[in-house]
């Protein structure tokens, strides 16, 4: 019923070719942009901002670059969070040793930084596959947090190899309050979805998909390997490394090469895996699945176990929510190995012939 | 891509409303725990907050707090996790607007996610032995207090101990800086480095990949070195290691000292045999011959309020830790009182204020029955550290003994650096430091 496109007729080529080919969509999206732009800004809280919704944009973010990397291309990656510590210090030194650069200049330098980085990284995935090439983006994920911790240039010599970002001025403007800086978070993150929406149905994208799919047969029907490969490889790290800047600055405004650890890479490809892998909305899907689940739970668990007197410690609450999530992430991938991306992809289906399935 | 996301949303904001109908009646200190007791280093973490909390307690059963004044407290989990730690701060953070005791995260990565937003905020951030050291310098960084003491000062405090062992002088002689390759191993160096040209003896740095549980490279290299004495900075899994490696390559445990994290229970115990005769630096003593911890156990463990699970862990060097910061903590509290009005919450800006302006003698200390648990501490504007002092205590095989007093490390050495640092950090982030003077 929502769904039905009776009355939608498409006249043009435009028309057919659209981003959002059903008018329902095209409003969705629309809507969920003022909400996010408009709506949000006037009614949600510090807290919301600070802890929930910039890091929420910035690991989605990250998320969509691997899943260029991995959905896409069919790289699969275990360097994600290295690619966002280049983007991270890359930024910073960017910042500190050019004087009067713009910010957001910044974040695209830092971005083509981890970019170079990628490829270079990505150079084994010409002549390895699969599970060995996560072996060998591995490599990347120990490397560079080593040489962040090694050279203390990169940290501008601080003692400890902490760097603390400096303020984030636009326009003469500086971001202080969370407002602000989620506003910047979204902005960046809108733009750079839409262009990966683009990318990925564009020539580009149908040769990262080919490859994807079989990368022989790829090669059979012209389509050039190596090029696909490494550019799959420079534009995820390209996200990932924006992503990683936006970290550092929007979000916690100090970091520490430990901080990238492979854990944090682990999080963002299990984000991907839950979300669904190459989906554009999974990524969203998957970074709020993975990253606000938890927080829920223990904000919920302790009232549960009140209203049922159970005396439940910090610690216990903790526990409880980490098999509660292990046990959620089971669930969803049996009932949809192919993510959350998917089964809202199924429901829009049923959806749009829904009252008479056929 | 929000159509799921809105439902979490709004159920998030549902259970965020109920939380904030339990805020707190009037006439309560309430202190945000950012804490952490699961995750690789959960275990110290309870010991830490255990101790902690039982004082907290104590303080409410004992004295019915302090003046009146109930101490509250709320925990968040961080799971020693960074992000998770913000997520914390901004929760508890609305909670802590009318009356906040000092933070205490028990993270340098956290404290350092936190420093500027809790001088936003108006929310002292207290560091006790990890963090950013630099904000010694309080004319930079108002809410921030590495209390007592800092890696710089305790390494300046070792070598000063070694020196006086060693007939005053250390000239020629070879150090080894055995430390974890992370920030909190790199922050010594520093101050090392000054000491070694001051002092003149020569400093080999040798470092070790986290987690450390491989150190035969190392203590390969240390044997060639042949050094006088081994400086050791090792976190976790790494400690017991080293050890055990010394005692394999037959290094001497009675010539190596660590830090205050190299010397708990959890890191000799595991060591066995290996460990005796092993020296670390600490600023509390551990066991339960101290009066005040002996106290807690018979007021707060007696009336069934204890926080620990398995109470052997009272009076190990960490739960004895906690209870020294909350000692800090509430002492601070009394103070601010003393100039906000008694038998009042302090809110943030307060308690910041009783934090600088702190001034715990050894006749408090004792008058607390918690001598020995911290030097004395005088805080200021241009001097958030306080003290700078830490005691050497020895492993004998079975228990922590202290093998020397008070020792300060060399504050004309330090403290520059410091300063130093602070001014650069202010330069980056376009802060205009206070005038120290101007402060009372």
């Amino acid at each position: 019923m929502l769904y039905r496109e009776a009355g939608q007729f498409k006249t043009t080529y435009a028309a057919d070719q659209q981003l959002f080919p059903i008018r329902q969509d095209r409003i969705g999206v629309i809507t969920l942009l003022v909400v996010a732009f408009l709506g949000v800004p006037l009614f949600a809280s510090e807290y919301w901002f600070s802890a929930i919704l910039i890091p929420f944009l910035i690991f989605a973010l990250a998320a969509l670059g691997l899943n260029i990397l991995t959905g896409y291309a069919g790289q699969l990656s275990l360097g994600s969070a290295a690619f966002m510590a280049v983007g991270a210090y890359a930024a910073y030194n960017f910042q500190l040793r050019i004087e009067g650069i713009p910010i957001l200049v910044s974040f695209g330098l830092a971005g083509l930084t981890a970019a170079g980085v990628g490829i270079l990284f990505g150079l084994p995935s010409l002549r390895i596959k699969g599970f060995y090439l996560a072996v060998a983006t591995l490599a990347a994920q120990f490397f560079i947090v080593w040489c962040l911790t090694k050279f203390p240039w990169l940290s501008n010599n601080s003692s400890s190899g902490v760097i603390s970002t400096q303020q984030l001025i636009i326009f003469g403007h500086e971001l202080t309050t969370p407002v602000e800086k989620y506003l910047l978070v979204l902005s960046i993150v809108v733009v750079m979805a839409l262009a990966a929406k683009n990318m990925v149905r564009s020539t580009t994208g149908r040769a990262w998909m080919a490859v994807r799919d079989m990368d022989v047969a790829a090669s059979v029907i012209g389509i050039r390997l190596m090029p696909t490969k490494l550019l799959a490889f420079a534009v995820s790290s390209f996200y990932c490394g924006v992503a990683g800047a936006m970290y550092a600055f929007c979000y916690l405004g100090s970091v520490e090469p430990d901080g990238f650890s492979l854990e944090m890479s682990f999080k963002i490809l299990f984000m991907i895996i839950i979300g669904g892998v190459g989906s554009i909305m999974g990524s969203f899907l998957g970074a709020a699945f993975i990253l606000l689940l938890p927080i829920f739970l223990d904000i919920t668990l302790p009232f549960i176990a009140d209203l049922f007197g159970l005396p439940f410690s910090s610690a216990t609450v903790s526990h409880i929510q980490i098999t509660v999530f292990g046990a959620l992430i089971m669930f969803f991938l049996i009932v949809e190995p192919h993510g959350l991306a998917r089964l809202w992809q199924i429901a829009k289906e049923k959806l749009r012939l829904w009252p008479f399935p056929h | 891509m929000i159509k799921s996301f809105k439902p979490a949303l709004s159920a998030v904001a549902l259970s965020l409303a109920m939380l904030s109908q339990g805020a707190a009646a009037a006439e309560e200190q309430f202190f945000p725990l950012i804490d952490y007791r699961v995750g690789p280093y959960g275990s110290n973490g309870q010991a830490f907050y255990g101790g902690f909390i039982d004082y907290l307690n104590y303080v409410n059963l004992k004295e019915k707090g302090v003046n009146g004044v109930q101490m509250t407290y709320e925990e968040c989990e961080t799971e020693y996790n960074n992000a998770k730690g913000v997520e914390c701060y901004e929760r508890l953070k609305s909670k802590a607007a009318k009356s906040a005791g000092p933070l205490h995260t028990m993270s340098t990565g956290i404290s350092y996610a936190l420093i500027d937003k809790s001088a936003q905020d108006k929310l002292p951030l207290a560091m006790m032995g990890y963090g950013r050291t630099d904000a010694v310098d309080g004319s930079v960084f108002p809410y921030a207090f590495p209390l007592v003491t800092t890696y710089q000062m305790q390494a300046s405090a070792i070598v000063k101990f070694l020196k006086d062992k060693n007939g005053g002088s250390l000239a020629g002689k070879k150090i080894v800086y055995l430390y974890h390759d992370s920030a909190y191993g790199k922050e010594a160096i520093v101050a090392l480095n000054a000491e070694a040209s001051l002092n003149k003896f020569e400093m080999v740095q040798i470092p070790v990949a986290h987690p450390g549980n491989e150190q035969g490279a190392q203590w390969l290299k240390i044997r060639q070195e042949k050094p006088d004495f081994v400086i050791f900075w090792g976190w976790g899994v790494m400690n017991q290691t080293a050890l055990k490696a010394a005692q394999k390559v037959g290094f001497p445990r009675d010539k190596m000292i660590g830090s205050w994290w190299t010397g708990s229970e959890e890191d000799v115990v595991p060591a066995g045999d290996a460990a005796k005769g092993y020296m670390a630096a600490t600023w509390n003593v551990a066991g339960k011959q101290v009066p005040v911890i002996a106290d807690i156990e018979k007021v707060v463990y007696g009336a069934g309020k204890g926080n620990l699970q398995d109470p052997s862990k009272i009076g190990t060097i960490l739960y004895n830790r906690g209870v020294s910061a909350a000692v800090l903590s509430v002492e601070a509290i009394r103070k601010g009182q003393e100039k906000y009005g008694k038998g009042k919450a302090l809110n943030g800006e307060q308690t910041r204020w009783a934090l600088e302006n702190l001034n715990i003698t050894d006749a408090r200390l004792k008058a607390l029955g918690a001598t020995d648990l911290l030097p004395e501490i005088k805080t200021s504007c241009d001097n958030h550290e306080g003290s700078g002092k830490v005691k050497i205590q020895q492993w004998d095989g079975a228990k922590w003994v202290p093998v020397s007093g008070w020792i300060e490390g060399n504050k004309g050495l330090i403290h520059p650096l410091f300063q130093a640092s602070a001014k650069q950090y202010a330069k980056e982030k376009g802060i205009t430091p206070r005038d120290c003077s101007k402060e009372k």
